[in-house]
């Protein structure tokens, strides 16, 4: 039998700011070990759409599921606020300005959810701890404080704190786009290390290269809709639509 | 709330608002003149003066104002001095808050640009009229409002002489909390007073302020 | 006029020095309870819900508007008068932790405002609860970006504490009024009890600082 639920479904997500609407009736689904990237030009909605995924930003109308859990349904406060703490549990989310606890060492960042949340011992978050610092290269900061990384060092240490979480899927919102030119590629592969571990994720870039290299299927927005979708072959080498092809030749040849 | 109290005791409070009012501008005439001073002997070219200038400031801001009036009124008479309690009240208000406005002073100077400084002395200027033609009126805008901070400072301030019995809002407080066993209805008096003054003060400076502002 | 005898002091040391502890013993733990209940007013008036945040607020108005003598005066004669009999040093502690409470909330309130929007979702999409959120992460950071100011409140509070003596806790002020009442040596004895605030001072402003720089070094 094979598994047909989709890990990520987004239906008819629609949201605006008062008289602005952001996302225009989404339509995303990604399956399990899947990896999509979404691109487009700047104010598209392509953040709102990965920030609703994780309910930070609530849909006016539309669903998300995570695998076979509805993420924003009706429920009283409380329960809704348990119902969301769990879901969020399940996904991992790195943020462009990577958001590290820059009062917790290094070690402490990447455990506090394990233990706080999951009440797991302080010993076996810092092997868990540890484990995960070396997904991302960064066994020797583990007592280190944020103030004293990178950029790129900062936002491994951020995935590797989404990783502890031992979520179902990865969310990336630009990950790579406050760093350095050069800090770059370090924290890139780090995702092409996860991609070929069949992490599922969704990772909005504009880098085109880097997604053409690492994605399954490359989403375009403009204007919150979805342009086009395809394979990413397909859609960086031959576009179908207008809208895409001149976003692509601005973007390919600057 | 028994309000037949508040208005049958109200007379006695609001002359002693008046004496808290009249304590914390001697008070506060008495730092802003001993500030002013401190604040030059903390900004001269003489190691000495800067010295005794550091003393002042540390000395007062480091040991209560409650001692400082004690030391005053109590110790004063065996060096000689000897003072009404009103007298000895306000004397030592001012010369505490002026070890903090000396602060707010030095604060307000230090904040002007350096280039200003820079500017004015590549003129020709020298080291005196720079700083009172050019650093002092940038600086006196800056020194409104943490000078008001210890103004309002200074008027919750005076309630430290109900202890050597000045008549003030605090002692008649503690008087009447005695004497009528309403403690929350003389609280509410006393604490509408002292609000009234403070929030006097508070659009007092902000006036000053913006009259500043609308200056340049 | 007299003239100045400082050797009526020595014979006592122990009583100033007992006075001196309780000054101590008294401020450590009212700094303690206003840091503290400053976190917890802070929190309501930020995210109470109404019932609790406006009492909360106008408490905070009306505490810092007025002396914390006349504060000590309701809370020592005057709460005795409608049935609630607090000892001196009860009073005495409640009164300074509440009068610098109220000081604290508002800087800390600054503070956690303050906090970079991206810690609270950072947090929440690990999981985190909203008051997990603020506990962990929120609050902890404000606590730092504020210490220095909530550090010269604790100065601040150190030399009111002075203030309690005129409730009749035996701290280092009202130790000095007995020795006085004995010797009628008033400018001596004040000197000396000054001194001593300046020393501790000095201790707690060093302290302080080693404090800031220690967690200056964590960023
Ligand atoms: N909290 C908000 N309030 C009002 N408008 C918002 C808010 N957040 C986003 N917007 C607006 O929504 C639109 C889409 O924003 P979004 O951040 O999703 O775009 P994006 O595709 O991620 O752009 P970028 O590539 O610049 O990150 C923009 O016009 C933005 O100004
Ligand atoms: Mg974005």
């Amino acid at each position: 039998m094979t598994d047909v639920r989709p890990m990520i479904d987004v239906r008819g997500a629609r949201k605006s700011y008062g008289a602005l609407e952001v996302l225009k009736g989404i339509d995303l689904s990604v399956q399990r070990g899947q990896i999509v990237a979404v691109i487009g030009p700047s104010g598209s909605g392509k953040s709102t759409l990965l920030r609703s995924i994780n309910h930070l930003e609530t849909l006016n109308a539309g669903e998300v599921w995570l695998d076979g859990v509805k993420v924003n349904q009706k429920l009283g406060r409380a329960a809704f606020e348990r119902h969301i703490n769990q879901v969020r549990q399940q996904m991992g989310m790195v943020f462009q300005h990577f958001n590290l606890f820059p009062h917790l060492s290094v070690s402490d960042n990447i455990t506090i959810g394990p233990i706080k949340l999951r009440g797991m011992d302080k010993a076996k978050a810092r092997e868990l701890a540890l484990v995960m610092l070396d997904k991302v290269g960064l066994a020797e900061k583990i007592d280190a404080y944020p103030a004293r990384l990178s950029g790129g060092q900062k936002q491994r240490v951020a995935i590797a704190r989404a990783l502890a979480m031992q979520p179902k899927v990865m969310l990336f919102d630009e990950a790579t786009s406050a760093l350095d030119p050069e800090l770059v590629d370090e924290v890139n592969l780090v995702m092409k290390q996860l991609a070929r571990e069949h992490m599922t994720m969704v990772i909005v870039t504009h880098e085109m290269r880097f997604a053409a290299e690492v994605a399954d299927r490359v989403l375009f927005m403009a204007d919150g809709t979805v342009v086009e979708e395809g394979a990413p072959d397909e859609l960086f080498r031959c576009p179908k639509q207008e809208r895409t092809r001149l976003f692509l030749r601005k973007f390919l040849n600057p | 709330m028994d309000f037949a109290l508040i208005l049958r005791v109200l007379p006695v409070f609001v002359a002693a608002a008046w004496t808290t009012i009249g304590i914390s501008l001697i008070s506060l005439v008495i730092g802003l003149a001993v500030a002013a001073v401190v604040t030059t002997a903390r900004l001269s070219q003489v190691v000495a003066l800067r010295f005794l200038g550091a003393a002042y400031v540390s000395i007062f801001r480091g040991t209560p104002a409650l001692i400082q009036i004690f030391l005053l009124y109590f110790g004063g008479p065996q060096v000689g001095i000897q003072l009404e309690p009103f007298a000895a009240g306000a004397i030592a208000l001012g010369l505490n808050i002026a070890a903090y406005m000396a602060e707010s002073m030095r604060g307000g100077i230090l904040a002007v640009d350096r280039g200003q400084m820079e500017a004015a002395r590549s003129l020709g200027f020298g080291r005196g009229r720079t700083m009172a033609w050019i650093v002092l009126p940038q600086a006196a805008r800056l020194m409104i409002r943490p000078l008001g901070v210890n103004a309002v400072a200074l008027v919750k301030g005076t309630a430290l002489v109900a202890t050597i019995s000045v008549v003030e809002l605090t002692y008649t407080a503690q008087r009447f909390i005695g004497s009528t066993y309403k403690p929350f209805e003389i609280f509410a008096v006393t604490a509408v007073l002292y609000m009234i003054m403070i929030y006097g003060l508070t659009l007092l400076i902000g006036a000053l302020d913006r009259a500043y502002a609308e200056e340049r | 006029m007299q003239g100045l005898d400082f050797s009526v002091v020595p014979p006592y040391w122990a009583l100033l020095g007992e006075g001196l502890w309780w000054t101590v013993l008294i401020s450590s733990v009212s700094s303690l309870v206003s840091v503290v209940a400053g976190v917890g007013f802070a929190l309501l008036v930020l995210y109470g819900v109404p019932v609790a945040q406006y009492p909360v607020r106008f408490f905070m108005w009306l505490f810092m508007g007025t002396p914390l003598l006349l504060q000590l005066f309701l809370i020592y004669f005057g709460l005795v008068q409608i049935g609630i009999d607090i000892p001196a040093v009860g009073a005495g502690i409640i009164g300074l932790s509440l009068h610098f409470a109220v000081y604290n909330a508002d800087i800390l309130r600054a503070g956690i405002v303050a906090v970079d929007t991206g810690q609270t979702e950072a947090a929440r999409s690990l999981g985190f609860g909203r008051w997990q959120t603020l506990f962990n992460i929120v609050v902890p950071q404000a606590l730092r970006s504020t210490l220095p100011a909530l550090g010269s409140m604790m100065v601040a509070l150190l030399k009111e504490s002075s203030i309690v003596s005129m409730i009749g806790i035996t701290e280092l002020v009202h130790s000095a009024q007995l020795a006085i009442s004995e010797t009628y040596r008033p400018f001596e004895f004040y000197l000396t009890v000054a001194a001593l605030y300046y020393i501790v001072n000095l201790i707690l402003e060093a302290g302080l600082h080693g404090i800031e720089r220690k967690v200056g070094l964590s960023r």
